[in-house]
């Protein structure tokens, strides 16, 4: 009787994640950064196609939006002769510089810990330190430093039931990007879980891009160096020039 | 209104870049300094990168340091030839300064140099200046002046390579002007300042120069060491941020005008003891960062995107 009931199960669940499909859509898939750039406001909005009738259980929507990899140092001050000075480095290979999570409900109970690790969901799986333990003992400190210190600055962030649903069906997510944006393909990945178990899986990018004088800017320096210096400093004296003379004009 | 700036990566409101600028302007224009060793410190502490803040800070040194020497040049207060002599000791001096920065952000210490830079620095001229400026003021009151000679002849006078500099009245070897200008190069790559804080008192107590020429020859010598740092932080690291340079320079230059007007009706005493005074809390205010347990002993620093 049990077994039979699981080789039953076994067999309804591949088919219960073809019934159910997302359908999405993102309100841009490029942002701009210019001079004015204040951070924006990614829209995610959708549906859940089914063929057939609903199936039984809770279904949940999540949307993960990651920024661009970069590998991180994280230092580790301590008191020497006095002074708190930097004394122990970590580095992690790979940590997105910006991770955001959106979901309809708290995520343990609507992601199950087996479906995190297979699609890297939460921030923590998002993050990889392979070498990490054979650099330092406490390698979870650094970790938790890294993580902790990037919620605080509101580059990760985990918004639990911020996303709205209706009738299982319809969704939207709002996702707000910070200011300091590092430049780079933004991934946007929307997940529909149901009882714990992720059913269907899609992904969209977002290209954020510096733009207009940011971009002439950020170029010039980076592959004309030498005359971006030049320029810098043609400003300053300038600057310092034009003051003098327009002020000793006011004073006559 | 917020602004973003292109390479230190983040909005700031453009209105509180003006500001720090013109308080920093105000303060040089009233003492007659540079004022990078306040708009640094500022800088950091508003969340600009410390390798950003340098960089940037050697550029805003440029504009008030031409803005100041042109004011000198009416006085026929510069002493070119010491000039192109500390200048030639600072260049030397700012490239190990640049490399010597590199290496230590490398290590993960260069905010520790720079901190610690700070203090030992500000820390000594400022506790001198209070001191002597104290002395003045009493001496002042006592309406007794002193009897000082033009310059006593010391060590500086018995080295080789001797040379004339016309301007200062002065026959001295070569060797200490391009000692003392390697030193403020390698002070101006690191902290980002101009020098001016100690290139002044070295001018008058290690060379002797007379003080008529001194601040004008120092504002000639700073502009070019910190036009040389800012080309090669811009060349070797790529931190110079011309948006942020821009609206602090803006700032500075009116702000300048006005502490020129106010440190006309100071006397020199107690514009001395207020320099000191503030010099001295930047100094402290550094220093407690680096004895006081910070909020987090964490720090990342990301490197390049793959």
């Amino acid at each position: 009787m049990m077994r039979a009931l699981l080789i039953l199960l076994a067999l309804a669940l591949p088919a219960a994640a073809q019934e159910e499909s997302i359908v999405a859509g993102l309100s841009q898939s490029s942002v701009s950064i210019t001079t004015n750039y204040v951070g924006s406001e990614i829209l995610i909005f959708g549906a859940v196609k089914r063929d057939a009738p609903r199936p039984q259980g809770a279904l949940d929507v999540i949307v993960a939006v990651e920024g661009p990899h970069t590998p991180v140092v994280v230092r580790q001050k301590e008191r020497t002769a006095g002074i708190w000075i930097n004394t122990d480095a970590v580095r992690i290979d790979s940590a997105p510089s910006f991770y955001a999570v959106a979901t309809t409900g708290p995520l343990d109970r609507i992601l199950n810990q087996t479906d995190d690790l297979r699609h890297r969901i939460t921030i923590r799986q998002a993050i990889r330190s392979v070498g990490i333990s054979s650099e330092t003992e406490e390698p979870q400190a650094y970790m938790d430093a890294l993580l902790r210190i990037r919620e605080g600055s509101g580059r990760y962030r985990i918004n639990e039931g911020s996303i709205w649903m209706d009738q299982q069906t319809l969704f939207r997510a709002d996702v707000a990007l910070p200011a300091d944006l590092t430049e780079g393909q933004y991934r946007v990945r929307i997940f529909l879980t149901r009882d714990g178990h992720v059913i269907d899986m899609l992904e969209r990018s977002i290209g954020v891009r510096k733009a207009g004088l940011e971009r002439f800017l950020y170029t010039l320096s980076r592959e004309q160096s030498a005359l971006y210096g030049l320029l810098s400093l043609a400003m300053a004296v300038l600057a310092g020039w034009g003051a003098s003379v327009i002020f000793q004009r006011l004073r006559r | 209104m917020q602004i973003y700036l292109p390479i230190a990566e983040l909005s700031v409101n453009a209105f509180v870049l003006l500001g720090l600028g013109g308080i920093v302007g105000f303060m040089s224009g009233m003492f007659g300094v540079g004022g990078g060793f306040l708009i640094t410190p500022l800088l950091f502490f508003i969340g600009i990168p410390p390798a950003v803040a340098v960089a940037t800070g050697a550029n805003q040194v440029v504009a008030s340091s031409v803005s100041g020497v042109l004011a000198q040049l009416k006085r026929k207060a510069v002493d070119f030839r010491m000039g192109f002599v500390l200048q030639a000791g600072g260049l030397v001096g700012s490239a190990i300064g640049i490399w010597l920065f590199a290496r230590l952000s490398a290590l993960g210490q260069i905010d520790l140099v720079v901190q610690i830079s700070y203090v030992l620095f500000l820390g000594v001229i400022g506790a001198l200046m209070l001191q002597e400026s104290v002395r003045a003021l009493r001496r002042a009151r006592k309406e007794s002046a002193p009897v000082r000679r033009a310059h006593s002849h010391t060590w500086v006078h018995r080295l080789p390579l001797k040379m004339k500099f016309r301007a200062s009245g002065l026959y001295i070897s070569v060797l200490p002007p391009l000692m003392i200008g390697a030193a403020v190069g390698l002070l101006s790559a690191i902290m980002g300042v101009g020098g001016g804080f100690i290139m002044v008192p070295a001018m008058i107590y290690l060379l002797g120069m007379p003080t008529k020429v001194v601040v004008g020859t120092s504002l000639f010598q700073v502009i070019l060491v910190s036009a040389f740092t800012t080309l090669l932080h811009a060349m070797t690291s790529g931190t110079v941020d011309i948006m942020l340079a821009l609206l602090l320079i803006i700032g500075s230059v009116v702000g300048a005008q006005f502490g020129a007007r106010v440190g006309v009706k100071l006397r020199a005493e107690q514009l001395r003891i207020l320099l000191a005074l503030l010099v001295l809390a930047v100094s402290l205010k550094v220093g407690s960062d680096l004895i006081f347990q910070p909020n987090e002993l964490f720090s990342l620093t990301p490197e390049a995107v793959e």
